[in-house]
């Protein structure tokens, strides 16, 4: 299996891998297949992503960038049925490999969901529970984690004087902010965000812009988009996915300014669906 | 810039799930339950079934003393009175279905309807009986009597009429069965997209051919899957059937003459049963679970593929 | 939002004029004919919470609360002793099968939600919560009566566990799918264990809806005579341990209801109503308690 990898690696063509030389691979995937049931939804994806840089996913609804994000951290392993082949290796290794303890695997890389889904309970506790779960209870530990993490997300001085009041109670924004906040506090080293801004209003997709490019000092930062402004305002680099296939992957102004595949364009220029 | 050693870093330990065991044990103990149920009360049930075999199901002597035991009248009763039981509750249920379910009446009402279904449903069975013997059984007596002296000629109906009767009981168990009806049938109602009948309405159908030619054939299987499982609960409903159907042993045609039902014979002769009488009631237990989980597993099945059909996965 | 049909007919009326006159009038008389169908269901109801309470008032007292049941043929006393074996079985059977059934329902709903074993568990509780109580009175009886040689207030909770243990899975159940996914999402995508994902942030939620289920089930259980009858039997004493032939309420009132006595009689239906208070109490309060507790 190992070897079979090994393999396929040295076929890929090394521009198809990384757009840059400069940059340091971080997540690379190799001939990835993925299938629910009999369906298959990915289609022998290879590319690298680098290092604290932001990568956005662009593409047509169904496209398979979401699914592609999930398998980073193996959340698509919740769902029944599905199933993989090839590899996606971070950091050297194969995230698929025996020995990864999966639950491990999740409290390195954060994770933030399309609706905001802060948990019913004060926004104190939101932010500690991945440290709570890692079993981290020291009281300095924790409000220090809480200060660090809302001042990362711009959301310490709204809510420093009702850290103990329901998180449900935050506007659509802040709750975001604050799932960002969560995913961050363990300080994972890859923060993943499936279209963290698609049930906000302009003003807090804004903030979360700023923030995204912001934190992309500390975190490798990979984004699902619908919104190609956005993907060209927050990202360095963008991958482009149709029909379960990676289409094209490159710089972001090289994506939006001269795109190589007739596709890309079309999807570029709105003459697509 | 070095990146760290990204996976060996982190201090999660595994440790096997012991919770997740504790939840399949309890899981699994669940399916052995019904295996154990039906294996215990067959084990008590064997020595009868030696001693009786199948003539047990044909015999209609029930006489304990002289260690006779044959059900056929208890089937016979426990199939009437559930039938009629669902020939009853039947278009009432229905009924009262639609009226939960279309809008004709405003929301307040349909609020209070539903409370009262639901409290029909959370009487218990005894009080059921108790009041059954104040109110059903003086009131089949009288009219049971007329009946007979002026339809006597046809079958069922012959007299002498009693009050503790096969009808009596068929009444009780209507009533104790059409929450389940009307439960089941309204939620197949509720099912059906708004759009069917709106496009109805847009065709000019009025709101009764709407609900005929649309909405009930619709709704069928859902309709279909409730008077099954309703005949199953039917079928195993004891404590009013006991206090009212009159506990006779013999096997008669008449609706108005007193009859038995398998379980209230096990409720009427568990208590004081010895001996052989055990085995052969257990044997009765056998026949009346079978029967039952026969009844529900056809239930059951149709209404898994009505909500298939329907497209409301979320049976399985 | 359904369109009222009569402006339609009318709207047609012109044109069609005989059929529609038909049309309508068969329309009306169905939908009177429903109603009263409806408010049919009505009378045996109010009737039997009229003769509930007119028959079940007079001998209501505190006495009766504290009092043992009369013998045959006399009067005064009361079912103390089956008020308490009531809530004695119902607590064994709530014991017996409440883990059981939650922890069920944690397997099928958060562990493996799409394993055979799941549908398998699901349809056999199905079958379960259509299962006879009078089956699961016989079945008690064979595993505990027959080996202890002895009626009692176990046995009796043994019999109404069988009968507690489906609807508490099923709406345990119910529960947990009522917890929206996505908090499961945000606590797995945080690298929590299923365990600490169960009970850190499934249960709680699901928590109020379980008791609720619940509360219901335990409601059913305390109206049931049948698995009680010939496991429990009944007994005129107070009982002094779980081993001994234990009243309950309900078997008291089908014991009394067969009496040749008008006092006796009359016990009955003051039993009836208190066990009818009880169950619907216990029915309003799970609604109160925790019906749809918004934060």
């Amino acid at each position: 299996m190992n070897q079979q990898i090994k393999n396929s690696t040295e076929q890929v063509p090394s521009e198809v891998m990384s757009p840059s030389s400069d940059m340091e691979t971080f997540i690379k995937v190799i001939n990835f297949n993925f299938f629910y049931g009999k369906k298959q939804t990915l289609f022998n994806i290879n590319f690298a992503i680098p290092t604290k840089h932001v990568t956005s996913f662009i593409g047509p609804s169904g496209s398979g960038k979401s699914t592609l994000l999930r398998n980073f951290n193996r959340m698509n392993e919740l769902l029944p049925g599905v199933r993989h082949e090839g590899d996606i290796a971070i950091d050297g290794k194969s995230i698929f490999d025996a020995s990864i303890e999966i639950i491990a695997l999740r409290r390195r890389i954060g994770m933030v969901f399309q609706k905001s889904n802060p948990f019913p309970r004060s926004i104190y506790e939101n932010v500690v529970f991945p440290l709570r779960i890692m079993g981290r209870n020291k009281r300095s530990l924790l409000n220090e984690t809480v200060e660090r993490s809302l001042r990362s997300v711009a959301l310490w001085d709204e809510v420093k004087d009702r850290l103990h009041e329901n998180a449900l109670g935050l506007s659509g924004g802040q709750m975001q902010r604050l799932c960002i906040a969560r995913a961050i506090s363990s300080q994972p080293e890859i923060l993943l965000m499936d279209e963290p801004c698609s049930a906000l209003d302009p003003i807090a997709t804004a903030k979360i812009e700023e923030l995204i490019v912001e934190l992309k000092k500390e975190f490798t930062i990979v984004i699902v988009t619908h919104s190609m402004q956005q993907a060209s305002r927050v990202s360095d680099l963008t991958a482009f996915f149709n029909f379960g296939k990676l289409i094209e992957f490159d710089h972001t102004h090289r994506i939006f300014t001269a795109p190589i595949e007739k596709q890309t364009e079309d999807y570029i220029t709105g003459r697509f669906g | 810039m070095s990146v760290p050693a990204f996976i060996p870093q982190n201090r999660y330990r595994p440790r096997r799930d012991y919770f997740r065991s504790l939840c399949w044990i309890a899981a699994v103990m669940i399916i052995l339950l019904l295996g154990f149920i039906i294996d215990e009360i067959f084990t008590r049930a064997l020595p009868a079934i030696h001693h009786y075999g199948w003539h047990f199901l044909t015999s209609s002597e029930w006489r304990p003393n002289r260690d006779l035991y044959g059900v056929l009248p208890m089937l016979f009763g426990t199939a009437v009175s559930s039938f009629l039981a669902l020939l009853l509750a039947l278009p009432l249920g229905l009924a009262v279905a639609l009226f939960l379910s279309e809008n004709f009446l405003p929301r307040p009402m349909r609020q209070l309807m539903r409370m009262i279904v639901e409290m029909l449903a959370a009487t218990p069975s005894v009080v059921y009986g108790l009041w059954g013997i104040f109110t059903l059984v003086p009131l089949v007596q009288h009219y049971g009597g007329i009946v007979a002296h002026h339809w006597g000629w046809i079958p069922f109906l012959h007299g002498p009429a009693y009050g503790n009767s096969l009808f009596t009981a068929s009444l009780v168990l209507a009533l104790m069965v059409l929450p389940t009806i009307t439960a089941i049938s309204r939620a197949a109602l509720v099912a059906i997209p708004d759009t069917f009948r709106e496009g109805a309405y847009a065709l000019g159908a009025t709101r009764w051919e709407t609900i005929i030619r649309v909405l009930l054939p619709y709704a069928a299987p859902g309709i279909v899957a409730a008077s099954i499982l309703a005949f199953g609960r039917a079928m195993g409903e004891t404590m009013a059937v006991a206090m009212l159907i009159g506990n006779s042993q013999r096997l008669t045609l008449s609706l108005f003459s007193p009859s038995n039902t398998l379980s209230a014979l096990l409720a009427n002769q568990f208590s004081e049963a010895e001996g052989l009488q055990i085995n052969a009631l257990m044997y009765a237990a056998l026949i009346l679970i079978m029967l039952t989980l026969g009844t529900n597993i056809i239930g059951e099945l149709v209404l898994r593929r009505t909500q298939k059909a329907l497209g409301g996965g979320h049976c399985l | 939002m359904r369109p009222n049909s009569n402006t339609a007919v009318h709207f047609f009326l012109n044109h069609e004029k005989k059929t529609s006159l038909f049309r309508l009038w068969s329309n009306q008389f169905l939908t009177v004919l429903c109603v009263l169908f409806s408010l049919f269901t009505l009378v045996p109801l109010f009737s039997l919470l009229y003769l509930l309470i007119k028959k079940g008032l007079p001998l209501l007292h505190f006495s009766v609360f504290t009092k043992l049941p009369p013998p045959p043929g006399l009067h005064g006393g009361g079912f103390g002793n089956a008020i308490v074996g009531t809530i004695t079985m119902v607590g064994i059977a709530t014991l017996l099968s409440a883990p059981l059934g939650i922890l069920g329902a944690i397997y099928i709903s958060e562990y493996a939600p799409h394993s055979s074993l799941t549908a398998t568990v699901r349809f056999i509780a199905k079958l379960l919560t259509g299962i006879p109580s009078i089956i699961c009175g016989a079945f008690a009886f064979a595993l505990v009566v027959l080996h202890t040689g002895e009626f009692s207030a176990l046995a009796g909770g043994v019999a109404l566990s069988i009968l507690m243990l489906p609807t508490i899975l099923l709406t345990s159940e119910q529960a947990l799918i009522g917890v929206p996914s996505s908090y499961r999402d945000a606590s797995y995508g945080l690298g929590a264990t299923p365990f600490q994902t169960i009970w850190c942030i499934v249960l709680p939620e699901a928590l109020p809806a379980m008791m609720m289920g619940m509360m219901l089930a335990v409601a059913r259980a305390a109206g049931e005579t049948a698995p009680v009858l010939f496991t429990a039997l009944f007994s005129q004493q107070w009982a002094s341990s779980i081993m001994e032939p234990t009243a309950s309420l309900s078997v008291l009132i089908y014991n009394f209801s067969a009496l040749p006595y008008h006092y006796q009689v009359q016990m009955a239906w003051t039993a009836s109503l208190v066990l009818v208070a009880m169950v619907t109490g216990i029915n309003i309060l799970a609604q109160l308690l925790f019906r749809r507790k918004f934060q």
